[in-house]
């Protein structure tokens, strides 16, 4: 049968054959074949390229201030000046305790309720309030810290906070937190940044550093 | 080319980096800035931040005495384009 038909003879353990176009449009058929799924594979690449510089991390630092004691935010302001002038894009999030350390001494803020009043009196109304995490004796060890320092050229905690600023670092006061211990825009430092849990994590994702304290 | 020198003898950890940076800041690529401490600490502190920092390379690291006696730490910085 297949003789009479005059079909090759491969055809019969194959797929049909199929006529093939003449040479010249089968090269052009080829090449835009090639071009397309290059094409496509190029935008899957650049896709994942983006996707991956996206989740890389720069140059940054971001810190959680959550503790309100002098040494501990005295700690984070070493590191966060430090980050700084090593040329790191340094974020520092002030959250819950930490809020303290931002309160500016002149600032009061009005038309709070009984808790928030309550709140504010049982916390410390700017960063020269803080005390101590360990032997703060009513006070006192902050006291005495501060004269060590002072003693051993050390810079307070008031110039480091200048210095952090000076040098560009982004002091960001969580605004959930302001809420739930009722502290007020009016009662925090001037130039202050305020956002939430993605605003951290947007900087802290691409940070190399990335500090709790 | 000029080198400046910044005195940082007296302060303690991270004032001398933080005057560092921004003294080199101002400067051109190829400054040299040699920083005067007095902190025992900053020998190795300078050397982690020229590890950190792309501003400036630590060229050298010598120790000397000033005129009251004291011992004086100088950290040679040239500034990168």
């Amino acid at each position: 049968m297949n003789a009479i038909l005059g079909a090759p003879s491969e055809a019969a353990d194959g797929p049909p054959a199929t006529a093939l176009p003449p040479p010249g449009e089968l090269a052009e058929l080829v090449a835009r074949e090639v071009a397309r799924q290059l094409a496509g594979f190029r935008s899957e690449t650049e896709r994942a390229r983006a996707d991956l510089r996206e989740r890389t991390p720069e140059d940054r630092a971001s810190i959680v201030v959550f503790s309100g004691e002098l040494d501990r935010v005295l700690a984070a302001f070493v590191i966060a000046t430090g980050a700084a002038a090593a040329g790191l894009e340094t974020t520092v999030f002030f959250t819950f305790w930490g809020l303290s350390a931002v309160k500016s001494k002149t600032a009061t803020a009005t038309q709070k309720g009984f808790k928030q009043k309550m709140m504010q009196l049982m916390t410390p109304g700017s960063s020269e309030g803080l005390g101590t995490s360990k032997f703060n004796f009513f006070g006192m060890g902050a006291v005495m810290l501060r004269t060590m320092m002072a003693e051993q050229g050390i810079a307070s905690l008031e110039e480091l906070m200048a210095m952090a600023r000076e040098l560009g670092v982004n002091l960001m006061a969580c605004t959930m937190s302001m809420d739930a211990m009722g502290v007020q825009r009016e009662e925090l430092l001037d130039g202050l940044t305020y956002g939430g849990v993605a605003s951290f994590l947007a900087s802290a994702t691409r940070s190399r550093v990335s500090l709790f304290i | 080319m000029s080198t400046s020198i910044l005195d940082v003898r007296g302060t303690k950890c991270p004032v001398p980096i933080v005057k560092a940076k921004q003294a080199l800041d101002k400067l051109a690529a190829g400054d040299v800035l040699e920083v005067h401490a007095t902190d025992g600490g900053s020998v190795e502190d300078f050397k982690g931040w020229a590890a950190t920092s792309r501003l400036a390379t630590l060229d050298a690291q010598r120790v000397e005495q000033d005129g009251t006696g004291a011992t004086v730490y100088v950290h040679v910085l040239t500034r990168k384009p």
